[in-house]
């Protein structure tokens, strides 16, 4: 049943029409609201799973956290949007951007980058690593700033001598670069071998280490 | 060869169970895409004043219901469902303080110099109107929710929300002089 639109009812749905659009001017106050919900729940730990962008001179960074830990860590030119549906997917959708829980991390990096800090302190999971990766970045992990070892090598501490083809996909998917330490391996011989993030970053990061001058 | 340096390694932690609600959006999107219509229908339905704790109630309970949806389903239905239900709450609250909705209009101190004063006196009449006429309007005027979703969001029959906001419009016809 369609109720009868009389003349009357037609001029009062379009002066209500009107107050929603004058309502659109409450766009910001909306966005504001929704921010200070972000906030909240993030400091209340109501979500799975925190982001935020993190300044570095690759650019800006996303960074991502659960409770556990630092769980992501992608480099600027990486899809958010695609990102973050994959860890809806395979972590949990409790999803929220809450820049501020990332101040140790920003921390961290900045120190890192600048050359003051030579090993992470910060909280990690691992949780999207699988069986095999989490034995060859664990191995990685070991790595000391500066030093650097082969595929090979990596592969043998992970267990699977003959692995180092295997090992050197793990790295490649590493889902923390820079924190977790996979520029640290390199082809036996020396030369640089593969980075997720491009040779170029981990020329830049050998340097920054002081692991490449006597190597190349 | 040995690579053990004694850096502290971090906690490892296994896979965890895959979440049930795959193909969901990451809240964040969610709550970007339709933050705008809750909010808008929580300030027409119970004022400036209530509307923030309302908002961050629907969003709370929202995120906490969020991994349980199936894929697929009508998240702005969904929202709008449970942002009506904390406005059905929040006006039962006024009317135990027994705070008339005539005084929020006042505290929302919008005079009728502004340049939508007749919007806002239409407005104002229409957070007076019965519960289930209030809800009809305000989901369908300021929402923009297509009949099937007001429905949904009020928890009735498609006809009985057509009706309610039909009465609804009836009724404010009598209230004000537009």
């Amino acid at each position: 049943m369609t109720p009868v639109v009389d003349k009357g009812v037609g001029k009062l749905e379009q002066a209500l029409r009107r107050g929603q659009r004058a309502r659109s001017a409450e766009r910001e106050t909306a966005a504001a609201a929704a921010a200070r919900l972000s906030s909240r729940i993030a400091s209340e730990g109501l979500a799975d799973i925190t982001y935020a962008p993190v300044d570095s001179p690759f650019g800006t960074l996303l960074a991502a956290a659960t409770s556990r830990g630092l769980v992501r860590l992608a480099f600027p030119e990486e899809d958010v949007d695609a990102l973050l549906e994959g860890l809806a997917r395979r972590i949990s959708p409790r999803i929220i951007e809450a820049p501020a829980s990332f101040d140790p991390v920003r921390r961290e990096l900045g120190e890192y980058f600048d050359g003051s800090r030579r090993a992470f302190e910060l909280a990690q999971d691992w949780t999207l690593m699988s069986a095999f990766g989490r034995k060859v970045l664990g191995a990685t992990y070991d790595i000391p700033y500066g030093g650097v070892l082969s595929y090979a090598e990596v592969a043998a501490e992970a267990g699977s001598p003959r692995g180092s083809r295997a090992a050197g996909n793990a790295l490649g998917s590493n889902p923390i670069p820079i924190v977790v330490p996979c520029h640290r391996v390199l082809r036996s011989g020396g030369n640089l071998g593969g980075y997720g993030g491009g040779l170029e970053r981990k020329r830049f990061l050998l340097e920054l280490e002081g692991a490449l001058p006597g190597r190349l | 060869m040995s690579v053990s340096y004694g850096v502290t390694r971090p906690i490892r932690s296994g896979p965890r169970a895959k979440s049930m609600a795959s193909g969901l959006p990451p809240f964040q999107r969610f709550l970007d895409t339709h933050s705008e219509c809750v909010w808008r229908y929580l300030v027409s339905s119970v004022g400036p004043t209530d509307a923030d704790d309302c908002f961050q109630e629907t969003f709370v309970a929202a995120l906490h219901g969020y991994p349980r949806l199936r894929a697929g389903s009508n998240l702005r239905a969904w929202v709008m469902t449970i942002a009506h239900n904390k406005a059905m709450d929040a006006h039962r609250a006024r009317a135990r303080r027994a705070l008339p909705v005539e005084d929020v209009a006042a505290v929302d101190g919008r005079s009728t110099a502004s340049p939508h004063a007749v919007e806002e006196t239409l407005w104002s009449a229409v957070r007076e109107l019965p519960d289930r006429q209030r809800s009809a309007v305000t989901l369908r005027y300021m929402a923009d929710l297509p009949h099937r979703e007001i429905a949904e969001a009020m928890g009735c029959s498609e006809e009985a929300a057509r009706r309610s906001l039909h009465e609804g419009l009836t009724k404010l016809r009598k209230m004000v002089s537009v």
